[in-house]
């Protein structure tokens, strides 16, 4: 929790007013949306298929290491689109509003191990809702590290730099065991066995025994001879994906400056103090347009948090309303390069891995040091 | 094992390459069209007929299984980026060379899709297809004689039925508000000329309305003729009438395209089961634009209660009809026309 609330120069009058002024940004990208829009998710899921078709042909002669690196590197950007710029944002219902059954929220399945009606409900209901409320929303340390000085230490958070750099490298694992809720499902016998429970948990397994079977058996056998050297591409892009997926996530609510709420905080709350909370917890990445598309636009994560069912594509004309109510407000916008915001996510890590120190000394002071050990 | 049973069997496998997408979804970005896929059109041509009606020209795909005489197609179109679906009679012969079907559109006020289809769409675009479907046809045994008695653009499922040909002795009594509004005028006048049509052309800002006590003089047998009438509301309702009047009912085709009367009652909570969507509906507005309004993909057709195309299962709860104020109860298999019904209560819809 932040010490100095960084809200606190607000009237109530002035939160609900900033709501408005919000409410106004939303209904005017609504009005608006219409068949750019719609040619923009047709154009890239049209590249995105494209991209992977040729990809998985060309790893056919993956024995071959030009063919190898190009393949896995166009793997790898195929399936981070997927995941990013199209499949979380279709599954958010940014989309629906085109009345496309093919490109709608309750049809869509994506190139991941959990299956999008789990991962709709941890998301779009858990995290969007409760968005860095500590004991609430599960993106939030996904329940294995510890993010923030209120937290209390456990000598098992020495090891979180380690437990997030293994969540990173299988992060589709991680988000199915955590929209499953495994710690919590597999403490007690009761909720072992709970036949809900296990239906979505079957579920999980069926999505991943498919997903396995496509990327480890179905693609290295169709290669033939190329067997192994196509099995360690699609390894490789699944990976290149994960590390790229969970950092643009962690960018989005872990870097400095990033505030976290407590669970009574939220009682109550209207809609001015749900946006402010939106807007006081989470962190945009600065970058290019293609850098934007291959975040999925999460590098628009405030304005993606503000309205996370509107068209992607909107968002960057979004953010320049968006970061002048932030000014008008006097409220900290919270935006860096992608290097510096990883770096600062990871930072944070770190730190938190250790106690806090008494008396509380500066954290920058503390900073260093870590940095240098 | 069978060539079928290997196809399938070899599907399977090719689902297990593409999945979590099917590889329809892959083959849909190179061919829309081809056999196998959903039913689609590419439009290749629109002619404009009058200031406010176009002819599209529109090939298939693969799996159109063609159309009788008469009968109307639901056709899906991207305006604005939103998929709108409406149902149009198709105006092309049945036995068109190329393949290639019309539909003729005429855009009436506020409304979207015709607007885009007669001004705006180009030729290219791909359109999402039904297939052909509806009652308003001729039957396998041709009728002696025929009237044909039509208004404004319920001249278009006519126009198919003319253009097959096959009959000896038509009179068409057709009314527009001038001569320029009369879709087809070029068609009709040529079929006169080459004495395939008897054509009464009535041009209602000039002549007024047609009285249906006129038919007397206008078609002095109109009482032995099988008749197919389309048109406003006012004038079918005013031939059903009239036919029943004289004992005949029973030789009156009709073909709505508006729904005729408004019931509203009540409305209630509406819950859409599968979405887990819950909202407030009143008791006038059809459940259909309740669900579009709540993001929920309906399915949707004419939405005017003839085409069937959106009809959903009512799972709990009652629901009103529109055009007749009846009350439908849910049951097991009920399902209900979405565009004319509203909330009676709460309820829930399986979508």
């Amino acid at each position: 929790m932040t010490a100095i609330d960084p809200t606190a120069h607000l009237t109530d009058e002035q939160i609900e007013d900033l709501g408005r002024e919000l409410d106004a940004i939303r209904d005017e990208v609504i009005a608006s949306r219409g068949e750019k829009d719609a040619a923009y998710i047709r154009k890239v899921i049209s590249v995105q298929r494209k991209l992977e078709l040729t990809s998985r042909g060309i790893l056919l002669f993956s024995l071959f290491p030009p063919a190898w690196l190009i393949g896995t590197a166009g793997l790898s950007v195929a399936k981070i689109l997927e995941n990013m710029e199209i499949g979380h944002n279709v599954l958010h219902g940014q989309w629906d509003w085109m009345r496309d059954p093919k490109i709608h929220s309750t049809t869509w399945e994506w190139d991941h191990v959990s299956p999008a009606d789990q991962w709709k409900h941890s998301h779009n209901e858990l995290h969007h809702t409760y968005t860095n409320v500590i004991g609430k929303d599960n993106d939030l340390g996904y329940g294995i590290m510890r993010v923030d000085e209120d937290q209390r230490w456990h000598p098992m958070h020495l090891g979180q730099p380690l437990w997030n750099f293994i969540n990173a490298c299988f992060f589709e694992y991680g988000i199915a065991a955590y929209d499953l809720e495994l710690g919590k499902n597999l403490r007690t016998k009761k909720r072992r066995k709970d036949p809900e429970f296990r239906a979505r948990a079957r579920a999980v397994g069926r999505k991943i025994r498919r997903q396995v079977l496509k990327d480890y058996v179905v693609h290295p056998l169709l290669s033939g001879p190329s067997f192994l050297t196509t099995l360690a591409a699609t390894f490789t892009a699944n990976l290149v994906r994960n590390l790229w997926s969970h950092s643009v996530i962690m960018c989005g609510h872990f870097p400095e400056g990033v505030a976290v709420f407590e669970r009574r905080s939220i009682k109550g709350e209207t809609r001015g103090q749900w946006y402010l909370r939106q807007m006081m917890g989470s962190a945009n990445i600065s970058g290019s347009k293609v850098m934007h598309i291959m975040t999925g636009n999460l590098s628009h994560q405030i304005e993606h948090h503000l309205f996370p069912d509107l068209p992607s594509n909107r968002y960057a004309e979004v953010a320049v309303k968006v970061k002048a109510l932030f000014e008008k407000y006097e409220l900290e916008y919270v935006s860096g390069s992608l290097p510096k915001q990883v770096f600062s996510a990871w930072h944070k890590v770190f730190r938190l891995s250790l106690p806090n120190r008494k008396p509380k000394v500066k954290a920058p002071a503390r900073e260093k040091e870590l940095v240098a050990a | 094992m069978t060539s079928a049973a290997l196809r399938s069997r070899a599907w399977k496998l090719l689902e297990l390459v593409t999945t979590p997408l099917l590889p329809s979804d892959y083959l849909d970005l190179l061919s829309p069209l081809r056999a196998g896929a959903d039913l689609r059109g590419r439009i290749e041509a629109v002619h404009q007929e009058t200031d406010s009606a176009a002819t599209i020209v529109i090939r298939p795909g693969k799996g159109w299984r063609g159309h009788v005489a008469g009968q109307y197609i639901r056709i899906g179109v991207d305006v604005d980026g939103v998929r709108l679906w409406r149902a149009y009679s198709v105006t092309s012969p049945t036995s068109r060379a190329d393949g290639r079907i019309t539909i003729t559109v005429k855009a009436i006020p506020d409304g979207k899709v015709s607007h885009h289809l007669v001004h705006r769409v180009q030729p290219g675009t791909v359109v999402h297809l039904d297939q052909a479907t509806g009652e308003f046809v001729l039957p396998a045994a041709k009728p002696a004689k025929v009237l044909y008695l039509t208004a404004g653009s319920g001249i278009t499922p006519v126009m198919g039925m003319l253009r097959d040909g096959g009959l000896s002795d038509v009179v068409m009594v057709h009314s527009a508000p001038r001569a320029e509004d009369v879709i087809f005028r070029k068609d009709l006048h040529d079929l006169v000329a080459d004495k395939a049509l008897t054509l009464v052309e009535r041009h209602t800002d000039t002549d007024g309305v047609l009285d249906l006590a006129e038919l007397e003089t206008l078609v002095p047998d109109w009482a032995e003729r099988e008749t197919w009438a389309c048109g406003p509301t006012g004038l079918l309702d005013a031939a059903e009438e009239h036919w029943a009047s004289r004992g005949i009912a029973d030789r009156l085709h009709t073909e709505r395209f508006r729904p005729s009367v408004v019931v509203a009652g009540d409305g209630g909570e509406v819950t859409f089961g599968k979405t887990g969507k819950t909202v407030e509906a009143d008791g006038a507005t059809p459940l259909l634009d309740v669900g579009e309004q709540a993001g929920v993909l309906m399915p949707s057709g004419c939405r005017m209660g003839i085409c069937f195309g959106c009809v959903t299962p009512l799972k709990a709860g009652a629901v009103r009809d529109l055009r007749t104020g009846e009350i439908t109860e849910a049951e097991d298999g009920v399902l209900v026309q979405t565009c004319v019904s509203a909330a009676a209560g709460p309820c829930e819809l399986e979508r």
